[in-house]
């Protein structure tokens, strides 16, 4: 591979985010036990009957791991802000909507993907029936993303700032609605024996929209907030 | 230059905005208290009671122009976000934030009216129907530009940042929209239509129009109020500010 290239510099960016997210890998543990703690709470707080348990599972299962990753968020820009890198890669001449994609994709990878993969034990912790578990998943695998690339957005515009937390949440969550609804809204379909491809269906078209629009928005928000 | 398009790059100057806004903004409080007086009297006093909801029915001439209102600041929102982002207009900026609060206003009308007027007549106060909850996503993008703005030190660089934050937000304006139509729950489907004929009569109709307007000229009336006062504190280093200071307290500092 030439140096110097786009695919150079995308591969130069996934190799160092990924040793820099290695060599900190006690970190990563953090997001999974915060959403085990928030769903083992909702026993605690309505009572052990299987019953009732089943029948929120699988909406509690998508907020805890929805709120799990949105906290992770903050962290996207935040060391590259600090060590100057960030604004290294605005004034880099390659595409910034393809970096910040590459940045996504990792984030996704190394936060959200071991959220999916503890998944069936929560859904185990809940008593949610195993028919619905592959659509959880599946729901899952396709809004998580979707929360990482509109997220990215929101974070780009408050990266500056001091203590985003707050405000990231009431900037991201009221655009991630949607997919909560058809995500959750397909398992409770699955859960009743309704159909449930079509909630599948808008979430995939919702993904596909924001992986191509997402980075351009996010490298325009970057832009904004670096000047 | 083309008369109109110089009128157009006068009118984004700061001092000038300033002077022709001072100029039109009796003239629009004055048709909005008019024709709202009249809508008013039109629609609790004149308009017949409805065979099925008697008087109950009449907070629709607060609740329905309030709602289109919350939609129209937010397309008008976004619209000088864009041109703000694009061109760089100081004075869109300002456009764009000052009508944040107000549509945020109009939403929080449109949301407690319809929960009074939902208590009648569907029984309860609130009800996760497809409407009500996108209005309410609607209120909570306006409370995130509010707070996006607000929370960046830079005026300048806030009003690009939650311009921004209002454009990515546009996407929920259609579903809010289509929302009674897309999901048959609920709240009721559109009844009038400015295409086409509305299923409601011309004697219940009219003071809602006239509402209408009444609600958007205040809309304006209401921005350029919070723009002049915006303008003066973004420009407060500027010779016309001092001027008009000094010509207001006679030169006293």
């Amino acid at each position: 591979m030439k140096p110097g290239t786009t695919r150079a510099a995308c591969v130069a960016l996934l190799r160092r985010d990924l040793t820099l997210i290695w060599r900190r890998r006690g970190d990563a543990l953090n997001p999974l036990l915060f959403s085990i703690i928030v769903v083992a709470l909702f026993p605690f707080a309505l009572g052990p009957e299987q019953a009732t348990l089943a029948r929120i599972a699988a909406g509690t299962i998508f907020v805890a791991l929805l709120l799990a990753s949105l906290l992770s968020l903050d962290m996207l820009f935040r060391s590259d802000l600090e060590d100057g890198s960030l604004e290294q890669l605005v004034l880099s001449p390659h595409p910034l909507s393809l970096l910040l994609a590459c940045k996504i994709a990792i984030h996704w990878l190394t936060t959200t993907l071991p959220l999916i993969v503890i998944a069936p034990l929560l859904a185990q912790m809940l008593y949610l029936p195993d028919t619905v578990l592959p659509v959880l998943l599946i729901a899952l695998a396709l809004a998580t993303p979707l929360l990482s690339l509109i997220g990215s957005v929101c974070v780009a515009l408050t990266v500056g700032m001091r203590r985003s937390g707050m405000l990231l949440t009431l900037l991201v969550l009221p655009l991630i609605v949607p997919a909560l609804i058809f995500g959750a809204g397909a398992c409770n379909a699955a859960q009743a024996g309704l159909p449930f491809t079509a909630p599948l269906l808008w979430l995939g078209a919702w993904l596909v929209l924001a992986l191509v629009l997402a980075p351009l928005a996010a490298a325009a928000a970057l832009k904004i907030s670096l000047t | 230059m083309n008369p109109l398009l110089l009128w157009f790059h006068k009118l984004g100057s700061p001092p000038y905005f300033y002077r022709l806004a001072g100029r039109f903004l009796p003239w629009l409080y004055a048709i909005a208290l008019i024709t709202g007086a009249i809508g008013l009297y039109g629609g609790l006093v004149v308009a017949p009671a409805d065979y099925q909801q008697h008087d109950s029915f009449r907070i629709i001439y607060v609740h329905v122009p309030c709602a289109w209102m919350s939609l129209f600041v937010y397309a008008f929102m976004a619209a000088n976000g864009f041109v703000a982002l694009v061109w760089r207009i100081k004075l869109s900026e300002v456009l764009a934030m000052a009508s944040a609060p107000i549509g945020a206003a109009f939403t929080f009308i449109t949301l407690v009216t319809g929960s009074v007027w939902g208590k009648p007549t569907w029984g309860t106060w609130w009800t996760w129907d497809a409407r009500l909850t996108s209005e309410l996503v609607l209120l909570f993008l306006y409370f995130g530009v509010i707070g996006l703005y607000s929370a960046i030190e830079d005026t300048r660089q806030a009003a690009r940042a939650a311009a921004f934050l209002a454009l990515v937000g546009v996407v929920n304006l259609p579903i809010v929209h289509y929302s009674v139509n897309w999901w048959n729950t609920l709240h009721q489907a559109q009844t009038v239509s400015l295409m086409g004929q509305s299923k409601m009569d011309a004697s219940m109709l009219w003071p809602l129009l006239t509402l209408a307007f009444a609600t958007h000229v205040y809309f304006f009336a209401s921005l350029l109020t919070r723009s002049r006062v915006a303008l003066l504190g973004l420009e407060s280093g500027k010779e016309w500010v001092r001027a008009l200071v000094n010509a207001r307290t006679g030169g006293r500092q």
